[in-house]
């Protein structure tokens, strides 16, 4: 039997190697000198999907990301490691969305475009930390939720049972939840497997909508044109508000019920260090001092 | 009506320390505001849970026994917030921002519609004038957190819906008992009334809770290490620091990231506060989610090539040298000084 998986996942900036020059002087992110990624832990939720995909065949992997144009990169990614087909959801009216308003954008696009047997996506995004758009899909689309998953150890289909194991404070925990399920998997589950060259052969000219619009502006030629009327695959799918009956109030920054107050540059209390060298000597001394204050000792 | 409630994390018959923490800064906001302190106990056999909490000043604990609520599954504990706030209506909703509290504040914020911030630092009162809309709010609850990997420090409100739901790390707020004789009352509910048995749904069929490895929470000394000490061996170096000084051993989110070290030796906003009375920073350049972890260490140790490490600024001693180098002449000092 075949199944049908939506992954969840998100092009975020790599906040992981922020350099100097990440913040400008005005204390606002300068998101140019950040490259956008793949969420790291929506690459070992992708993995969980294709694995199943491995064990059951005719299951189909769907891609499922919401941003601007440019992250129709993330269904291209996708597709070069395993997954079927892609779905980027795209529209101004999201802009500007905290978790909630995210999570009813992405519950709409999956009433829209499923229903699948699962949903899986990483526990949480490394621009935000906040592991709380997967339990929120979870609840809009009333399904159970299974989150800080490890690994998919057992799908029975006759019960249309799943067994995972999760790491819990201090522990682990094994749970069995029936399906349809929301599952959230962490950084330390099973790495994503490597782009393979033949799907990467087969979908580097794809493109979203809005990517091509961005190369044939300003009188631009899209290369091999016609390939995008000969391999229908080629055209990654965009869906706007309207494509999945969104309600505009509840989408974007009209939609979120937190809003930034405030936004700072942390400055900590800076101290008059002693500054010394890794000399014998000066290690020595720091030494002695520690132990006549008795910091150690 | 309107009151600060903070959702008790419970395991066995136990209340966790980071819940203990809450209540105290419950009670402090209950106080600003004018309102009182209430705590949500959903477990098993609680009797007798009461004397845990109310020494922390809290005024209704709500009590929900039932065999199946324990072990923690996110539907019926869930089921019991969203019910029960339906009914309270609390205006600020607490939880400790772990795997439990992390799993369920989302369901609950995304049932009743309100706003949750995950992994706050600091809690506070205060007014907010709405810039777009030109409306003003009295006492908000100002959630504050780092951002964006720790680079930035953002106050976030949320003026319209209730509660206003925040999520914190234990060791973040400090826990303080208000009067070992607190009276408050105790309101056992029928949990019949706000689970559906259809909501039992996800089975716990294995459970290995293993006591925490190490004692970095409480440890008087920490050596850290960043992902400039390199690798796993090299942290070898700094365990042997530690195992002299009678420290533990710590790392920035960058080696835990590398793989050097385990997860639960991360400090820092996403890992373990720490208020140790020496902290040794070796490699670790000072990342702002790092710093917020542990930058109320009495004296800090930064030993780093870099001379402008931006942790080097909050340090009491700076060592500009190679980890590798002054690690070993740590060590060797130590032993020939402390005998």
């Amino acid at each position: 039997m075949s199944l049908k998986i939506a992954v969840l996942a998100k092009q975020v900036p790599d906040t992981r190697n922020v350099g100097k020059d990440a913040m400008k002087e005005d204390g606002t992110i300068n998101r140019a000198a950040l490259p956008a990624i793949f969420n790291p832990e929506d690459l070992n939720a992708l993995e969980q999907a294709l694995r199943l995909k491995d064990q059951f065949p005719g299951t189909t992997v769907t891609m499922l990301t919401m941003g601007p144009g440019r992250a129709a990169e993330i269904i291209r990614e996708g597709l070069y490691r395993g997954a079927d087909e892609g779905y980027l959801l795209t529209d101004r009216a999201f802009a500007g969305a905290d978790t909630l308003a995210t999570s009813y954008a992405i519950a709409t696009a999956i009433r829209k475009t499923g229903p699948f047997d699962l949903i899986i996506g990483g526990r949480q995004a490394i621009d935000g930390d906040t592991a709380q758009v997967g339990p929120q899909v979870a609840e809009k689309l009333g399904l159970p939720q299974v989150t800080y998953a490890e690994e998919i150890l057992n799908l029975d289909e006759n019960a249309r049972k799943v067994t995972i194991e999760r790491h819990i404070d201090g522990g682990v925990e094994t749970v069995e939840a029936p399906y349809p399920l929301v599952v959230t998997v962490n950084g330390s589950a099973a790495p994503c497997r490597p782009r393979n060259a033949k799907l990467v052969q087969k979908y580097k000219r794809a493109l979203g909508v809005q990517e091509k619009a961005a190369i044939t502006k300003d009188g631009g030629v899209l290369p091999y044109a016609d390939l995008y009327e000969t391999r229908p695959y080629l055209n990654l799918k965009e869906l706007s508000a309207a494509d999945v009956d969104a309600d505009f109030s509840q989408c974007g920054l009209a939609g979120s019920p937190t809003k930034v107050k405030a936004v700072i540059s942390i400055s900590f209390q800076t101290k008059d260090s002693k500054r010394m060298t890794g000399s014998d000597n000066d290690v020595e001394g720091l030494v002695v001092e520690l132990l006549s204050n008795h910091t150690i000792g | 009506m309107n009151n600060v409630f903070v959702y008790l994390e419970i395991e066995g018959q136990s209340v966790a320390d980071v819940s203990l923490e809450l209540l105290t800064k419950g009670r402090k906001l209950a106080d600003r505001l004018g309102v009182k302190l209430e705590a949500i106990a959903i477990g098993s056999k609680l009797d007798g849970i009461e004397r845990q909490v109310m020494p922390y000043g809290v005024d209704a604990l709500h009590v929900f026994d039932d065999p199946r609520l324990s072990p923690y599954t996110t539907q019926p504990h869930a089921a019991v917030l969203v019910g029960l706030f339906k009914e309270e209506k609390p205006q600020v909703c607490l939880m400790g921002a772990t795997v439990v509290g992390r799993d369920l504040g989302p369901r609950v914020s995304s049932a009743l519609k309100s706003g949750l911030t995950a992994d706050c630092t600091s809690l506070e009162i205060g007014d907010h004038d709405d810039p777009k809309t030109g409306k003003s709010y009295k006492d908000l609850l100002y959630q504050i957190r780092p951002a964006f990997g720790g680079n930035i420090i953002a106050t976030i409100v949320n003026p319209e819906h209730r509660p206003q739901m925040a999520t914190v790390r234990e060791g973040v707020m400090k826990k303080e008992i208000l009067d070992p004789d607190y009276k408050g009352t105790v309101v056992r509910h029928d949990v019949n009334e706000y689970v559906p048995d259809a909501e039992y749904i996800v089975k716990v069929i294995d459970r290995h809770i293993q006591k925490a490895k190490n004692n970095l929470k409480n440890a008087p000394i920490v050596v850290a290490g960043g992902y400039g000490v390199g690798s796993k061996e090299g942290f070898d170096m700094l365990f042997e620091l530690a195992r002299e000084l009678h420290a533990e051993v710590g790392a920035s989110r960058a080696a835990v990231d590398a793989g050097f070290v385990e997860h639960d030796r991360q400090v820092g906003q996403t890992g373990v506060t720490v208020r140790p009375k020496l902290y040794i920073a070796c490699g670790i350049s000072g990342q702002i989610q790092h710093l917020a972890g542990m930058q109320e260490s009495k004296i800090i140790i930064s030993i780093n090539t870099d001379p402008d490490a931006p942790i080097n600024t909050i340090a009491d001693y700076v060592v500009v040298g190679k980890v590798e180098d002054v690690v070993p002449k740590m060590i060797k000092y130590y032993k020939a000084h402390s005998k």
